[in-house]
């Protein structure tokens, strides 16, 4: 557990000591707010955080896997992969560290919304549920975003090849409820229950559904599952 | 091959062989450490030296084969090798946004050093790698002969047993060089160290024993003085002599335990070099047949071999 955190607490460090994390935080409140705001100045204005929440999960698209793709591609490109790999750490302990700190990072980035939360209970009076939820909901799906660009990051050496793929897979997995309404039958009920999306509307609706956390969680764990052994492989190639 | 009397031995490896796909890189290594020795892996590029330091050190296991490192097996307790082993990869893997005191923190913890012995061993080892005005400096400035000693720092920071240093000296300036090695000599004194190197002076100068790999095969084993001496068998001699050529070399390849001889001019002067069957001392025959051939004996040169020599003749197949 002290390896874990030891290399969750580096990558944290790393992400306050180079530009990208600011950029990347910098980026999510600016859109996130452009989204806030947009609801808000309509004719019939509602105290609510949805337009937020729907816009954030399209901003994480692009801002989850820029988070990600230094974490393992960067090291087999320096080649401190090879340090790693001969320290007496476990392969999961390296991939579950970065994995946290990439989502201390991004729950770090999206907590500093919570003024939105202020500003709306001090002029209006907003239903917390939803709110809460959205939140819950938001930090899972972002969670899930960053699983699968862990994965790709483990799987290159290049960062804009895994921040790249990343995008498209999540990308894919957004629009795949879309993809749904074209089906009929068992095959638009699979293509809707995978796609990433439609699990997040009942958050945002403020339902918190067992069956989306789930959904979640077995994204996340499947995803840096499937790290660990993509990097155990490593040993093998 | 084990000897009996010997020290426990640190590391055997037996039946080493690993592919890259349908390339060998290494076929058929074999070789022990005792505890205690430094250990020379000579080859020229792409000989295999560094497959057998990352097979040592747990970083890909072998296709076929087996290593143990002080009784553990390298692939199926790879943790336990992992926490005895210090290494020095062939490129220095640093993470070039931290700074030096962080980094080997971060190296410290990796290899689950108690909080408190870190702090002491960075400052020893920062000591010893002479490493003090940059402690807070970050990686990524440095130069290249200052981020081999960062290298050196984190391998050598969790005091393991066995060494394992891929190249320690390539690259860096001829000064630092010198540092290095007598760094290595100084660590060699207390820890059994496994080195590999292309350069052969190197070699001789540190190691206790030399093997010299080459196309993924060991094809000597010995002591640095030893593979000297066992080329020495056949002697090689530098003689001047005033005559005409195609008189003199004839009278020359004629005596007694020359094996070979051979002639060229070099600003004017007529040099012979004679090559000895076995060691013979042939100074006394070749004065005496230069004299009595009239000509004149202007200077006579033993070339001692050298282990630089030895290693050219192993690794284009002339010998052996």
């Amino acid at each position: 557990m002290r390896t874990v955190q030891a290399v969750a607490w580096k990558e944290i460090q790393i992400y306050f000591s180079s530009p990208t994390a600011y950029i990347v935080a910098m980026i999510f409140l600016a859109l996130a707010s452009f989204f806030f705001v947009r609801d808000l100045s309509n004719p019939f204005p509602q105290a609510s955080m949805s337009s937020f929440f729907q816009g954030a999960t399209i901003i994480l698209i692009l801002l989850a896997p820029t988070l990600t793709m230094r974490l393992l591609a960067e090291e087999q490109k320096l080649g401190t992969i090879e340090l790693l790999l001969t320290s007496p750490v476990r392969d999961w302990e390296i991939v579950v560290g970065k994995y946290l700190a990439s989502l201390v990072f991004l729950i770090g980035t999206i907590s500093l919304t919570v003024y939105y939360v202020l500003l709306l209970a001090i002029f209006a009076d907003p239903d917390p549920g939803p709110i809460w939820s959205g939140y819950l909901g938001l930090i899972l799906y972002g969670g899930a975003a960053l699983s699968i660009g862990l994965l790709t990051s483990t799987l290159t050496s290049n960062q804009i090849v895994a921040a790249v793929v990343a995008m498209g897979i999540l990308l894919v997995l957004f629009f795949s409820d879309f993809a749904a309404g074209t089906l009929t039958g068992v095959a638009a009920t699979i293509v809707n229950e995978v796609g990433m999306k439609s699990h997040f509307d009942d958050f945002d609706r403020g339902v918190i559904d067992t069956k989306n956390i789930a959904y979640y969680l077995l994204v996340i764990v499947f995803f840096i599952f499937v790290s660990i052994r993509a990097l155990e492989s490593r040993r093998w190639r | 091959m084990a000897k009996q009397d010997s020290k426990p031995l640190m590391i055997q490896a037996s039946g080493l062989t690993h592919y890259y796909g349908p390339y060998a890189a290494i076929e058929d290594v074999n070789f022990n450490v005792e505890r205690g020795e430094v250990l020379g892996f000579l080859g020229p590029n792409g000989a295999g030296k560094t497959t057998t330091m990352r097979i040592l050190t747990g970083f890909m296991p072998p296709t076929r084969g087996k290593v143990t490192l002080d009784d553990y097996d390298i692939v199926e307790q790879s943790l336990e090798v992992r926490r005895k082993v210090g290494y020095l990869p062939e490129t220095v893997p640093l993470y070039t946004d931290m700074s030096v005191s962080s980094y080997l923190r971060y190296m410290g913890t990796l290899r689950q050093m108690p909080p408190k012995n870190i702090k002491r061993r960075i400052a020893e080892v920062i000591d010893v790698c002479r490493l003090g005005d940059y402690r807070s400096s970050q990686i990524g400035k440095l130069s290249k002969g200052f981020r081999q000693r960062v290298g050196i720092a984190q391998a050598i920071l969790h005091e393991p047993e066995v060494l394992v240093l891929d190249e320690p000296t390539i690259g860096i300036d001829p000064i630092q060089v010198v540092e290095t090695r007598r760094l290595i000599q100084d660590l060699g004194k207390e820890q059994t160290v496994v080195l590999s190197s292309h350069i052969l002076p190197e070699v001789s100068m540190i190691c206790d024993r030399v093997l010299i790999i080459n196309e993924g095969k060991i094809v000597a084993e010995d002591t640095p003085s030893n593979l000297a001496e066992r080329l020495q068998g056949s002697e090689q001699m530098e003689v001047e002599i005033g005559g005409p050529v195609s008189q003199v070399l004839p009278a020359l390849r004629a005596l007694p335990g020359v094996a070979n001889a051979s002639h060229r001019t070099t600003q004017g002067n007529e040099i012979y070099t004679i090559q000895a069957t076995e060691g013979k001392d042939l100074r006394d025959e070749i004065s005496r047949a230069v004299i009595g051939g009239g000509w004149s004996l202007l200077s006579m040169q033993t070339m001692g071999m050298s282990l630089e020599e030895i290693f050219l003749r192993l690794t284009t197949h002339e010998e052996l």
